[in-house]
């Protein structure tokens, strides 16, 4: 065995060219922003615009108060998230079950996934979180925070467990009956063939979903619960000033953007590895 | 009278409306290898699935060594693939597994044997076929050849009475395809029970002890291959050897 063999002439003109693919496409970012900064700064508007929205006092003032605010919302997330995983799965399981005796629960699975992915979210959050707190049960408790979130579990669950069925309905059949051919139970062949592969393709689509929810949560402030928009809402309504929005925006881009970019990887890698097998 | 391992008594199956087998009975001794030949579509491939349990038969019965009903509605078909082993023209091997977890998986999920009892075991399979260094490696880094031959180490595992090999060369290369006759005659050469449908006649005159020749769903013609080759009865066998000649 040797090293492989390059030849250095052809290795220095391939990374010439890189270098000035790289400064090219620099130059042009730059020369763009550029244009847009100008054209923008230079609108009759922008003065206002800039003091109603981007104004650096109002910016360091709401700051604190809309990022711990924001922590409810990460909190939301981290709580529901989970719940959404298993709830989707262990649907998307029963409807995917061909037992008899399981028809029931198929049932009642099918009528979630088409009842709940036709609801819009806000809806559902309005619903849950003032239809539930009406019924003074003693038994359930009234927190609109909690309902809130189980609207999300409940709206986000019934997308989510379709993207599990579509996952598992992409393993090819030939995969089943090689598994079955070799004595697997059904339920060892859906264990230990079925879902590791099915799990692993729907990854980068969940990771969609789950940045989708990350800005949902914000949904949660229509019923009450103090979390970041409902936060920027109060504080502009004292100063009169838009800045608060702003601050709220940047703190959910700072939250999606490595999720998504982190997607975008996971997509990439499964498309590279369908390339070469 | 001899025990047949195997027996499918006049065993009927269609798909809707459209009749595959037709009535097709087949006795398989243990040891003996059994190579089916036949058009396509003549219903070689629909009779191994129906021996394996994988499709239900709509009339006839198939016996697994005169005591398992195997075709019975409410037959224990785990039991019944533990005993017959099938690979598939297309390996199907699973992508997510290395080599050594394709092979291990069944006799550690079903039969319950420990890891480690399991994975010396498929060691010594692998050894035996040439595919020692693979057993780490995963399926999409090996070639069609060395997939396929995973693939039968992997029905072997289950230490089955029989074997079935459904047109195990067809997908392959023809340089790889010698590599995984190899195995089936090592296979035979070790008394392994055999059935097997393929195109490879040479290969089929060489192994087989007895050919049947299917022809719509039904075996017309059947015999040691010097018989059936060379000195054909039915006029459809006749006709289908001068196709595949010329071929
Ligand atoms: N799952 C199925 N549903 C409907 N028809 C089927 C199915 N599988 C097979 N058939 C039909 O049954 C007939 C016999 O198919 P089979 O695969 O058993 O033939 P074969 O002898 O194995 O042919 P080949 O040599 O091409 O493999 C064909 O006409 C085929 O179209
Ligand atoms: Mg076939």
């Amino acid at each position: 065995m040797g090293l492989p063999h390059v030849d250095p002439e052809r290795r220095d003109l391939v990374r010439r060219k890189a270098r000035r693919d790289a400064l090219v496409a620099s130059v042009s970012l730059i020369a763009f922003v550029a244009v847009a900064v100008v054209l923008i700064a230079r609108s009759p508007g922008w003065p206002t615009v800039q003091d109603l929205f981007f104004n650096g006092e109002a910016f360091k003032k709401s700051f604190p108060a809309v990022l711990s605010a924001f922590w409810l919302n990460v909190r939301i997330f981290l709580v529901a998230e989970p719940c959404i995983l298993i709830l989707a799965l262990i649907v998307a399981l029963t409807r995917g079950s061909t037992a008899p005796i399981l028809f029931p629960l198929r049932a009642v699975a099918t009528l979630y996934t088409d009842i709940f992915r036709g609801i819009p979210t806000i809806l559902l959050v309005l619903l849950l979180g003032f239809g539930v707190p009406a019924l003074n049960s003693d038994f359930i408790t009234n927190e609109p925070l909690v309902w809130g979130t189980v609207a999300l579990i409940l709206s986000y669950g019934a997308y989510v467990s379709e993207v599990f069925r579509a996952g598992i309905e992409s393993v090819h059949p030939s995969q089943r009956a090689a598994a079955r051919s070799l004595g697997l139970s059904n339920t060892q062949t859906s264990r230990y063939v079925v879902l590791p592969q099915a799990i692993r393709r729907v990854i980068p689509p969940l990771l969609n979903d789950f940045i989708s929810l990350q800005k949902d949560t914000a949904l949660v402030s229509v019923i009450g619960p103090i979390e970041a928009l409902r936060q920027a809402q109060i504080d502009s309504s004292f100063t009169f000033n838009f800045t608060p929005y702003v601050v709220a925006a940047c703190l959910f881009i700072a939250l999606t953007v490595p999720m998504t970019r982190f997607a975008d990887y996971l997509n990439r890698r499964a498309a590279n590895q369908r390339g070469h097998s | 009278m001899v025990r047949s391992l195997l027996s499918v008594e006049n065993v009927h199956k269609a798909y809707g409306v459209n009749p595959v087998l037709r009535g097709i009975s087949l006795d398989v001794q243990a040891h003996e290898v059994v190579v089916l030949v036949g058009a396509s579509g003549s219903g070689k491939s629909t009779l191994l699935r129906c021996i394996n349990g994988l499709e239900a038969i709509d009339a006839g019965r198939i016996m697994l060594d005169e005591s398992l009903e195997v075709s019975a509605p409410d037959a224990d078909l785990d039991a019944v693939r533990q005993r017959i082993g099938i690979v598939f023209q297309s390996f199907n091997l699973f992508p997510h597994l290395s080599v050594l977890d394709n092979v291990t998986l069944a006799p550690r999920k079903v039969l319950g044997a420990a890891k480690s009892k399991a994975e010396h075991s498929a060691h010594e399979l692998l050894a035996r076929f040439g595919l020692s260094d693979k057993a780490e490696s995963y399926p999409d880094r090996l070639s069609g050849g060395q997939q396929q031959r995973v693939a039968i180490v992997r029905a072997l595992a289950m230490d089955p009475e029989l074997m079935l090999f459904d047109e195990i060369t067809s997908a392959l290369d023809p340089q790889l395809v010698g590599e995984v006759l190899d195995v089936v005659r090592d296979l035979s050469g070790s008394g392994m029970t055999i059935v097997m449908a393929t195109h490879e006649m040479t290969f089929a005159r060489e192994v087989a002890h007895r050919i049947c020749f299917v022809d719509a769903g039904v075996v017309c013609e059947q015999g040691p291959p010097e018989q059936v080759f060379d000195a054909p009865v039915h006029e459809r066998t006749r006709e289908f050897l001068s196709r595949t000649r010329t071929r």
